[in-house]
């Protein structure tokens, strides 16, 4: 194959992903346009979903789905960099690669079975241990306050959680194996002990693809919907207790969608969606601002 | 030559099959909640007439009203009869059948007690918030001994035809309920779960909770569920028979196009959480076989397809009411 043929292949490949893109921005924005143009931007500020009376706002969703984020993120990060620099790097080699077989594992399982073992295993244990225990202990602080369900905004944030770390794990590792094993050597050389080479040698190195897991983890919780629905409590409000009933914006979607009761209510949830993908954007592109600029800080 | 052989073959067989009349596909989507039934009408009525094929896909009511509207199916199905104004959107403007009946029933978990008797006026008070203790007099006035504790209220959180005619016997009810009855209601209090699998599996796991499921649902499950007062005064518990008596109740005020709601009907007998679900034909179909071998189901669905009904936890038409229906078919152009 000639060069002009692989190049004019590949940019029609390239050219298919802005395509996609586009024609997703241009319906969104189409079959969103009767919601955009009734609300207004009391579509983003507002906290009233009511169908019945075609009253619609995005607020608690958008709440809700930063919210359990957010969560997730700051369990999910330290146990996923912290076990991918132990199977990288401390792990005897026969162990590191049962537990990483294992990882990938967990990453292939659908999230509809997540969810129901959330239900049946999860929900109970948050409701008769762990909020219990946290309101006892930080009742004091609005965060662990409220009547507890076992559903809500930190059991949906565990559940995401469990679904990122593989993720973080699984890529961070390959972030933290890429590092050249002369860097590691010279550290030893240089006399420092195996952690203090892992901590100021290796990880530095590998901070670019420990920052780029972080934040696929972060779309992968962000666009959930199967296993959150199941266990978030499905209630559009803003709380500020972790242990309340919220929603996000994929659940009131997949939860809506089907049955949705007049073109207003169509239009909302699709403009749910163009407001989860603007969110998406926002949190990529800050990603990538933030990557370029550590990236020129190295150089 | 190979290929001009082959293209006549093809012709040849196209034309045979057209000419014995083989081959009807007739399409329809809409509820989920009649889908048991309507797959074993269809297969069954295939079954009678081979080459005949109905495909029916169960997307939700509103997906199958949709569906219609844009004309990608020859007939919907839907738990809740079409709006006004959803009828006005149809380019062909299109007829209710009443096909069989199902029943709404209040599930709970309270430990010890298997037979709670709710009023209306309590269903309303817990749904709406403002009975929020199982020992509430409203509740222990015909249910002593209920314990002194929370109430646990769970709701379906996607839009379903169960939520329409639940909402639409507490609008009907009692002055209390002033949320409206739709598909999906803004819920003043509880959880939302998904499906009638999620609020089953949330009531089960959590203690002094309530909900509500359909009563097939709850059959089939083996979920006991509680009896609820009737316009008579009667607590009646959910079965095929007490809800096909709902419907037998409010035949006399039968509306010519079946839109009509039959909660809270009269009769000592009648389940007050009761539903119709329906077949949406258009009133007028171009293609003749597809009109022919709809109006040929039709009429076979409401005297033999309906005998098959009981066995699979929904309530028959009662006769009255299958042979008011059965006249209107001719109504189908």
């Amino acid at each position: 194959m000639g060069d002009t043929t692989a190049r004019l292949g590949t940019m029609f490949f390239a050219g298919g992903i802005l395509l996609i893109t586009l024609i997703i921005v241009g319906v969104l924005m189409e079959k969103s346009w009767l919601t955009f143009s009734k609300f207004g931007f009391g579509f983003l500020s507002g906290t009233n979903w009511d169908p019945n009376n075609e009253q619609f706002a995005s607020l608690p969703f958008v709440y809700g789905t930063l919210l359990t984020s957010f969560l997730a993120l700051l369990i999910a990060v330290p146990l996923g960099v912290g076990a991918a620099i132990f199977l990288a790097e401390l792990a005897p080699a026969n162990i590191s690669s049962v537990l990483t077989f294992l990882v990938e594992l967990l990453a292939a399982v659908p999230s509809v079975i997540y969810g129901l073992l959330a239900i049946f295993t999860l929900v109970p244990f948050m409701r008769d241990y762990v909020e219990p225990a946290l309101a006892a202990t930080f009742g004091f602080l609005p965060f662990f306050q409220g009547q507890i369900f076992g559903v809500g905004y930190l059991t949906a944030a565990i559940i995401l959680a469990v679904m990122t770390f593989p993720f973080i794990i699984s890529i961070s590792r390959e972030a933290l194996l890429d590092v050249p094993r002369d860097q590691r050597e010279a550290a030893l050389a240089l006399g420092a002990t195996k952690w203090e080479s892992v901590w100021d040698v290796v990880l530095p190195n590998a901070r670019l693809g420990i920052i780029g897991s972080i934040f696929l983890g972060l779309a992968r919780a962000l666009g959930e919907t199967m296993a959150v629905t199941m266990v978030i409590g499905n209630d559009p409000s803003i709380k500020a207790s972790l242990f309340a009933p919220g929603y996000t914006i994929a659940a009131v979607i997949a939860n809506e969608f089907a049955e949705a009761s007049g073109n207003m209510h169509l239009s909302a949830l699709v403009a749910l969606a163009f407001v989860l993908f603007l969110l998406t954007m926002v949190i990529n592109g800050a990603a990538r601002l933030m990557l370029a600029r550590t990236a020129r800080k190295n150089a | 030559m190979k290929r001009l052989y082959s293209s006549v073959a093809i012709g040849a067989l196209l034309a045979a099959s057209t000419a014995t009349g083989q081959n009807i596909n007739i399409t329809g989507a809409g509820a989920t909640f009649p889908y048991p039934i309507y797959s074993k009408w269809f297969d069954a009525f295939k079954q009678a007439h081979p080459g005949v094929q109905i495909n029916y896909q169960s997307l939700g009511s509103g997906a199958g009203i949709r569906q219609l509207e844009a004309g990608t199916v020859d007939f919907g199905a839907s738990d809740m009869p079409m709006t006004d104004e959803q009828i006005g959107k149809q380019k062909v403007k299109p007829l209710h059948f009443p096909t069989v009946m199902g029943g709404v029933v209040p599930i709970y978990n309270v430990p010890g007690k298997s037979d709670i008797r709710f009023t209306g006026a309590a269903l309303v008070g817990i749904f709406n918030g403002t009975i929020k203790k199982w020992n509430d007099p409203v509740l222990a006035k015909d249910n002593p001994g209920l314990p002194d504790k929370p109430i646990i209220v769970v709701h379906r959180s996607d839009g379903s035809g169960t939520t329409f005619v639940f909402t639409d016997y507490l609008t009907k009810v009692n002055k209390g309920w002033t949320l409206g009855a739709n598909a999906a209601v803004k819920w003043p209090v509880g959880l939302g779960a998904k499906g009638s699998e999620g609020v089953t599996g949330q009531v089960k796991n959590t203690e002094y909770s309530v909900s509500y499921v359909e009563l097939i649902f709850a059959v089939q499950n083996k979920i006991g569920y509680g009896s609820v007062q009737n316009a008579d005064g009667q607590f009646v518990k959910a079965d095929t028979k007490t809800v096909s008596a709902a419907a037998a109740g409010a035949a006399k005020s039968m509306p010519a196009d079946y839109r009509v709601s039959i909660v809270n009907a009269p009769g000592k007998e009648s389940y007050p959480i009761s539903t119709f679900t329906w077949l949406l034909i258009p009133s007028k179909i171009d293609d003749p076989a597809k009109k022919k071998n709809l109006v040929e189901f039709l009429h076979w669905m409401l005297k033999d397809g309906q005998n098959s009904a009981a066995g699979l936890g929904y309530a028959p038409l009662p006769q009255n009411v299958a042979k008011m229906v059965d006249k209107s078919i001719s109504q189908v152009q």
